[in-house]
């Protein structure tokens, strides 16, 4: 609680900050989702509007989504005609009623992905969403790799114009006012709660609060990675949720700066030293030429 | 051979004493029966159709890569290995260019060209992994990502490419008596070479600075704020080792090549490199154990990861270390050639770890990485063309010999 609140008036006094990877803690009005995974039901409409709204490929009408029972079988992840996916886990509390879980690109405050791309192919938005512009992906999938929740994925099977797939977090439809992402949009439970990242941490802390015993004290996506646009409220630990409690709270971006600092200081020191040496050398060579000359007179004189 | 000059009044034209060794296309296109050749026509034969089966139908059905696992052999071993063991262009050029160390001078050329092909098939092979590799470019023209460590490795690859390329090309302009431009690149090598020294150290270290955004995917027995510093120092040992391996190849398959053959020479010089290739690998083990004590990674050791570190560093660092400096010491040539290649091994095995064994090892085994039939082959393809490009310009171009035309070159 009292570090969230932190952050918030960290935000205050931080409003005029230029937000781009390097500094946090980032836009102050960008906006962002709560998800209670207490209250989903798992009925998956959010994984059917997903597609309908983005216009993904295999999708199937909504019923089948909501029958569908069969795929909690296994864990799933997303993949390129997914950008969202409902998960189910086991609910150690009360095993007659399982924990449903919705994942998707968690938009970080300092994107790994943004950071990996040699093309600046991602932009984090002032309104929260981490974009892809595909007209500029080479297709080396850093991105993927760089992500700490293992949420883009490729279109593997396009074998001209592949693309990075993920989550959009509805950039078009939320940068307008009034607009809401067609998860939430759709979310029958009120599962998700779409608002000002700032507002929302007060509220995910109040309904801990306000709710002794339902929720584990732990929002996650309020610190992880430099936190995240998504953020999730649990009644039991993450761990067993499907989440990874072991990311720690520094941005993805800051693990590669102290590198990247080295290069202009290499291309200054190092020809330096090198011509220095060279010089030595030169003169070395000079030295010993001069002797052996003076050597080769002194025999040539007796 | 004997057949051509035989039949006495045979004066080759400038194609055929250029391109086809001096003989007529026949007597050349015979020449080329040999074993070598067939082996290398039968790779061909099944790695030109699987280039051509990914470029057309896509990574999908051509690769095991999926989402969990977006980098495979293609970018594990091919650029990777590639490039660290094609650092002796590097290594050498500094050593002979900078520091003065003339009598490795005669291995600076074929050092260059051997890390010149390595790294241009490297980039070959990185094209194929490449979703649209047709936007190579973009990196450098369309959109800088300059906050990205890739961005680093892309504009440095490309320009140290160039600078191999400069430090090679007097050899091409002796091969076509251009004597002109010849001393112009002559003139452009210590420039090159300084110039090459930044680039190496950079992009070597960048090489292993992508894994640093990964510290969740990879074993904490990797993972390093060292990386960078590991990466650099692992690839000049690669780049020694590969230049005793290539050396002490060349020097058999294109010994005829070399007038006043003297294997005396070499085998000091391979004395002296393989001294420098202990050095760096115990100090490079050295770093290693630091990089243990820094990240308090102890605790690993007695995993099953530990073991399979230990093999790596102990295995192929430390145990090549020691076998190298006995091997110098009692001026045991062919024990170094032996070992160098042990080093050369260790560098591989290292890149593979970091890029595929260790990586993703929080996943479960069925979630994990194995390279299709397909990724094997197109690697070993690419490897081949390598090998036929570098015996090509071998046959033609003074590389192991100093051209009787030309003043040695001065420096």
């Amino acid at each position: 609680m009292l570090a969230g609140t932190g952050i918030v008036t960290a935000l205050g006094l931080n409003d005029l900050a230029q937000a781009d990877v390097a500094t946090l803690p980032g836009y102050p009005d960008q906006l962002g989702v709560l998800v209670d995974t207490t209250v989903c039901i798992g009925c998956r409409r959010c994984e059917w509007a997903c597609k309908e709204s983005n216009k993904l490929p295999n999708q199937a009408p909504l019923k089948a989504y909501e029958n569908g029972q069969a795929v909690f079988q296994k864990i799933r992840r997303t993949s390129a005609d997914t950008y969202t996916v409902v998960n189910r886990f086991e609910n150690p509390r009360d095993s007659s009623r399982p924990i449903f879980v919705k994942k998707q690109c968690m938009h970080c405050y300092e994107p790994g992905c943004a950071s990996s791309c040699f093309v600046k192919a991602f932009t984090k938005a002032p309104v929260g969403a981490v974009t892809y512009d595909a007209s500029l992906c080479v297709g080396c999938r850093y991105c993927m790799a760089a992500c700490p929740f293992d949420m883009p994925a490729y279109q593997y099977y396009d074998a001209f114009t592949p693309q990075v797939t993920k989550c959009t977090f509805c950039f078009e439809r939320i940068s307008k006012e009034g607009g809401l992402p067609a998860c939430v949009g759709i979310c029958p439970a009120e599962t998700m709660t779409f608002g000002k990242r700032t507002d929302l941490i007060d509220l995910a802390h109040k309904k801990i609060r306000d709710n002794p015993g339902r929720y584990v004290n732990h929002v996650y996506g309020e610190r992880e990675v430099g936190g995240t646009s998504w953020m999730y409220l649990s009644a039991v630990p993450f761990n067993m949720i499907g989440f990874r409690t072991d990311l720690g709270t520094v941005p993805i971006p800051t693990f590669s700066k102290p590198f990247l600092s080295l290069v202009s200081p290499v291309f200054i020191t190092i020809p330096a030293l090198a011509m220095g040496f060279y010089s030595f050398k030169k003169r070395r060579d000079k030295l010993m030429e001069e002797e052996i000359q003076r050597a080769l007179e002194k025999k040539e004189g007796k | 051979m004997d057949a051509i000059v035989s039949t006495t009044e045979f004066k080759p034209t400038w194609v055929q004493e250029k391109l086809f060794l001096g003989m007529t296309f026949k007597d050349y296109l015979k020449s080329n029966y040999t074993l070598f050749n067939a082996v290398v026509a039968l790779i061909l034969a099944v790695g030109i159709p699987v280039i051509m089966y990914r470029l057309l139908f896509g990574l999908g059905p051509s690769t095991n890569l999926s989402d969990n696992n977006p980098w495979g052999i293609w970018i594990g071993f091919d650029m990777l290995c590639g490039v660290a063991l094609a650092a002796g262009g590097f290594v050498i050029g500094t050593a002979v260019h900078l520091l003065g160390m003339k009598e490795y001078a005669f291995l600076f050329r074929p050092a260059v060209l051997t890390g010149f092909l390595g790294y241009l098939f490297a980039i070959i092979a990185l094209t194929f992994d490449l979703g649209r590799y047709y936007r190579i470019p973009y990196p450098m023209v369309v959109s800088w990502g300059v906050n990205s460590v890739l961005f680093l490795v892309a504009w440095h690859v490309a320009l140290y490419l160039t600078c191999q390329f400069v430090e090679w090309c007097p050899a091409i302009w002796e091969w076509l008596n251009m004597n002109k431009l010849r001393r112009i690149f002559v003139k452009a090598t210590l420039g090159a070479t300084i110039f090459g020294v930044c680039l190496s150290m950079l992009h070597q270290s960048a090489l292993g600075s992508i894994f640093l955004l990964m510290p969740e995917k990879l074993h904490p027995l990797w993972y390093s704020e060292y990386i960078p510093l590991w990466f650099f120092m692992s690839a000049i040992v690669g780049g020694l080792a590969m230049t005793i391996i290539e050396s002490m190849a060349s020097h058999r398959i294109f010994a005829n090549q070399i007038k006043n053959h003297d294997p005396g020479q070499l085998d000091r010089v391979t004395l002296g490199l393989g001294k420098a290739t202990s050095v760096t690998l115990f100090a490079y083990f050295f770093m290693k154990i630091i990089g243990l004590a820094h990240g308090n990674t102890w605790a690993y050791l007695d995993t099953g990861y530990g073991y399979w570190y230990l093999v790596e560093v102990l295995g192929f660092v430390l145990l090549p270390a020691f076998a190298l400096m006995y091997a110098v010491q009692n001026k045991l040539v062919r024990m170094v050639r032996a070992w160098a290649i042990v080093a050369a091994l260790g560098v591989i095995l290292n890149r593979l770890n970091h890029s595929i064994i260790a990586f993703n090892w929080h996943l479960p085994w069925e979630y994990r990485y194995v390279p299709s039939w397909m990724e094997v082959v197109l690697t070993i393809t690419v490897i081949t063309i390598g090998v036929l490009t570098f015996r090509w310009i071998m046959n033609r171009m003074p590389i192991l010999y100093d051209h009787p035309d030309f003043e040695p070159e001065e420096h």
